[in-house]
């Protein structure tokens, strides 16, 4: 069964050089704009410009226009006007707007918080290359930081550029990449091989940064592995990414394709004697799959059960080898830190949280979408400013990050600094950039036992603690909920929370807690509110008459 | 054959390299409870019972490491006891007892039963968490031996030893989470087995009365520990045959 | 598995094209694969029970996934089913009785913008009410 289906292969590309060109439309075909029928309205822009006989107008299908709520989208790329909602059967604007492009007339830059606040790096072609050319990657300076690394820099410089940028895992953990990447070209193997593994299993619900980025800029991800290939020693590579995701993998296995034709991919990288290729493994849907040793058990065939570490795959990893596992975001950052510079991707940020980050804004926020950012913003100004705070009169409750393994942060954390450590602090985590903002309708015990069913469900079983107690923690949630819980019960979920962290084998159950962790450290009113008296003040839980 | 001196409790001990700290722990009589570990059967770290302190003097934060699966480092300080560990260790028994549906009193190996045994070193006494009750069966298909699901802990001994040891692979886990159990085949009844060599290693090595003999009554439901299987030894603590 | 050159590793990928031909695993299939692999019988039938992806039941001839993921969750995904439940009488991981529905759910399509959402037979559909789910599904041929 597959989630979506891939992009309708009858579009026309007429072969213009770019000089033909006067206008171009560019119509957002990602997964979200699709769903709401982008490919009819491509399809009917098509014919409409072909019907007026605009020779001179080129219809492009693009990857993500990032303000996903408000799809499909189409942008007049040269004067920057961007369309809403547009229909097949309303086309009126777009075509009116290409009609009026002149070369003299300026760029109109967009003063909506929701562009100008981005920081566009990672996400820096979204909007602007056809996903499935190649032509329009490479003229977007693509495989340029690739041959540049290859023929004008040894991996030990590669390596030095990545450790100076310091860009930090982007999955999550926020390991210093560099630091990752040195411990693998280190790392020797009996027979010299090594491994580079691209973590496509973007399973955080309410995340999809990767999604958006392999299903618009795949090219970008490859060049990044291919360069960290290089710094490491690694000729072999895999993206392991979610069945959940057919679009994002059609654009990979297309995009691989080109790339081994066009020589970035294969025995000869860029000419050279650097042989890398790369191999696209699916996922089947379980969460825990995103944990590196879960990964690694998947890739071979069998089930994601996790290992104790260490070892860390980074010494002993697939097959028993050094592998260098990274998040699609750390590796779609590369290209952009070898063409600019580390001392560049360190100048943006903070000193510890160094760069940008993508986030995933969803949920209860008027604009939701692709947002890529500085770190060091606050969360007001990303939920408020950029997100336009919570719509329908609604007052903003909470701001959930690290999906499963996160926390949810009230109102008086709103001035806080978007960054690593002060994440942490505050009793969540960066996370892979999924970012749900809650308003009033939300229950925190509610959301917190929401969390706890998906690592129930989700977890593989291997281990004692994460198997039953994620269940036993439901069961008192679910009391709690119900209305039908005594204090002794947050006492038990205390301790089973506390025994869960600590003793289980892998981070998905060590981080299954946070949630709970969270919500009691902000929220705890609204627990005692359902144990004592029997009320859930968001309105949301169904507390029985007899316990009320 | 490099040797590494590591503090275990505070006493020295020295261990070849690649021992685990469980071996050179029990190399040097210091107890350490373990339930999914078994010697001659590759370790997987899961029951989580044999976790210990390791270098926490570095790091107070660190979590707990599983003894059965932690390499010896020269220098090493590792801890055997203390309040977190003991509160963790009686949790972990605590939880398998409430996660499936244990009847001492009618089950072949009461008193014969490494998980009451644990539950007497870790000082459990009574179940206070949420009892999960799943509706679990016995699979009796197979002419000499049963399954009782009901007593299962998931330690996978009876996977390992059939894969690694007796190399048919009869048993392997199938589910996830809660929900897995261990299987024979594709799931179907153990009688029906066209891999099964009936050996009878698995039910030798399964720590509770999940896996017995049939025709045994309560009373002479010790499990014989039969004397051809000298490799594949179960820690009996000091004093005990 | 000839493309895919009969090595253990090809297990899942081997697995997502025979559920793709057949519609669901079956343990014929399970059999013949595991033959084929040089894999135990046990082992090919783990691997196909962790996966949530994989199903060892015969599916319904249509197929609804309702989207439960953080975004779509606090967007009423909890009604949707309810409604579903009340109007077809089907829960997540059943078929209807006469066989013409499956109902599943996934823990995240990724189209959180248009929250919340239900993928029918391939089909992304968002901003969904339960009325307007219910008059898609009601609406499928036999």
């Amino acid at each position: 069964m597959s989630a979506v289906r891939a992009a309708p292969p009858h579009h026309r590309r007429t072969a213009r050089t770019a000089a033909d060109v006067r206008a171009s439309a560019h119509v957002c075909l990602a997964a979200s704009c699709l769903a709401s029928g982008a490919d009819t309205v491509l399809a009917a822009l098509d014919d409409e410009v072909a019907g007026r006989g605009l020779a001179d107008v080129e219809v492009k299908r693009v990857g993500c226009l990032r303000l996903c709520s408000a799809g499909p989208l189409v942008e007049v790329a040269q004067s920057g006007q961007l369309f809403e909602h547009v229909t097949a059967g309303d086309l009126g604007g777009v075509i009116d707007a290409l009609s009026q492009v002149r070369p003299d007339r300026p760029r109109q830059v967009s003063t909506r918080p929701f562009f100008t606040r981005q920081r566009p790096l990672v996400t820096e072609n979204f909007g602007r290359v056809d996903p499935e050319s190649l032509d329009d990657y490479v003229a977007a300076d693509g495989y340029r930081a690739l041959r540049q690394a290859i023929t004008s820099m040894t991996p030990a410089q590669v390596l030095g550029e990545v450790t100076s940028s310091g860009l930090r895992g982007r999955g999550g953990g926020g390991y210093p990449t560099g630091l990752k990447w040195a411990t693998v070209a280190k790392a020797t193997a009996p027979d010299g091989v090594k491994y580079l593994i691209c973590n496509a299993d973007e399973g955080d619900p309410g995340a999809f940064m990767d999604r958006s980025v392999l299903e618009s800029d795949p090219h970008r991800v490859l060049e990044g592995m291919a360069i960290a290939a290089y710094a490491v020693g690694a000729n072999s590579g895999f993206v392991y990414c979610r069945a959940e995701y057919p679009l994002a993998v059609s654009r990979l296995r297309t995009a691989i394709r080109v790339a081994r034709r066009a020589g970035y991919l294969g025995t000869r990288v860029c000419d050279s004697t650097f042989a890398f290729d790369v191999e696209v493994r699916l996922g089947a849907g379980a969460f825990v799959c995103g944990e590196e040793t879960a990964l690694i058990a998947s890739i071979r065939g069998g089930r994601g059960t996790p290992r104790p570490r260490p070892p860390y795959p980074a010494a002993s990893g697939l097959a028993g080898r050094p592998t260098l596992i990274n998040n699609v975001e750390t590796f779609a950052g590369v290209p952009w830190i070898i063409r600019h510079g580390g001392g560049a991707y360190a100048a943006i940020g903070t000193p510890r949280s160094t760069g940008t980050k993508v986030f995933a804004l969803a949920g209860r926020v008027r604009h939701t979408g692709l947002v890529e950012v500085p770190m060091g913003l606050t969360l007001r100004e990303i939920v408020f400013d950029i997100g336009g705070g919570v719509p329908d009169g609604r007052a903003f409750k909470a701001v959930q990050t690290g999906g499963p393994s996160g926390g949810c942060l009230p109102a008086d954390h709103l001035d806080m600094v978007v960054d690593y450590e002060s994440l942490k602090e505050a009793g969540s985590i960066m996370g892979s950039g999924g970012m749900i903002i809650m308003d009033d309708t939300s229950c925190m015990v509610d959301v917190a036992k929401y969390f706890m069913d998906f690592c129930r469900d989700e977890s593989c079983g291997a281990c004692v603690p994460c198997r039953v107690g994620t269940t036993q923690l439901w069961m008192l949630l679910d009391r709690i909920t119900r209305g039908t819980a005594e204090r002794a019960d947050l006492d038990q979920v205390e301790r089973l929370s506390s025994t869960v962290a600590a003793g289980s084998l892998c981070g998905l159950g060590q981080t299954a807690p946070n949630p709970v962790f969270s919500t009691l450290r902000y929220f705890r009113q609204e627990y005692l509110a359902h144990i004592d008296e029997g009320i859930c003040p968001a309105g949301v839980c169904s507390i029985s008459e007899a316990h009320a | 054959m490099t040797v590494h001196t590591l503090t275990i409790d505070g006493r020295d001990v020295a261990a070849p390299d690649g021992s685990s700290i469980l071996a050179a722990a029990r190399e040097s009589g210091i107890p350490i409870p373990t339930l999914c570990h078994l010697d001659g059967l590759g370790d997987v770290g899961a029951c989580r019972v044999c976790l210990v302190e390791v270098d926490s003097h570095v790091n107070p934060a660190a979590r707990p490491q599983p003894a059965c699966m932690t390499a010896v480092r020269e220098g090493m300080v590792v801890v055997t006891v203390g309040q977190r560990l003991s509160e963790l260790r009686r949790t972990v028994v605590e939880m398998l007892f409430a996660e499936r549906n244990h009847v001492c009193a009618v089950c072949v190996a009461d008193n014969h039963c490494e998980l009451q045994d644990r539950a007497v070193d870790v000082g459990m006494r009574h179940v206070d968490l949420p009892s999960v009750e799943p509706l679990l069966d016995v699979d009796a298909s197979h002419p000499l031996f049963a399954i009782d699901h009901n007593r299962c802990i998931m330690c996978t001994r009876c996977v390992r030893v059939c894969d690694e040891v007796e190399g048919a692979h009869t048993w392997d886990v199938a589910g996830r989470g809660i929900d897995a159990r261990v299987v024979t085949d594709l799931g179907t009844p153990w009688g029906e087995s066209t891999t099964c060599t009936s050996c009878g290693k698995c039910v030798q090595v399964c720590p509770t009365g999940a896996l017995y003999e049939k025709g045994r009554s309560v009373g002479a439901g010790a499990k014989r520990r039969r004397p051809f299987l000298p490799y594949l030894r179960e820690h009996r603590p000091a004093g005990e045959p | 598995m000839t493309r895919l050159g009969r090595r253990p590793e090809a297990l899942i990928e081997v697995l997502h094209a025979a559920q793709e031909a057949f519609g669901f695993l079956t343990r014929d299939a399970l059999a013949d694969i595991a033959e084929a692999l040089q894999l135990p019988l046990s082992r090919v039938y783990g691997v196909a029970t962790f996966y949530s992806h994989f199903t060892l039941e015969p599916q319904g001839r249509h197929i609804c996934v309702v989207c439960t993921g953080t975004a779509c969750y606090i967007s009423g995904a909890a009604r949707l089913l309810d409604a579903i439940e009340a109007d077809l009488t089907v829960r997540p991981g059943q078929t209807t009785a006469d066989g013409l529905l499956s109902l599943l759910t996934a823990r995240c399509i990724g189209s959180c913008s248009l929250a919340p959402t239900a993928v029918v037979d391939g089909e992304l559909h968002g901003t969904l009410t339960a009325p307007a789910l219910l008059s898609r599904l009601t609406a499928l041929q036999p």
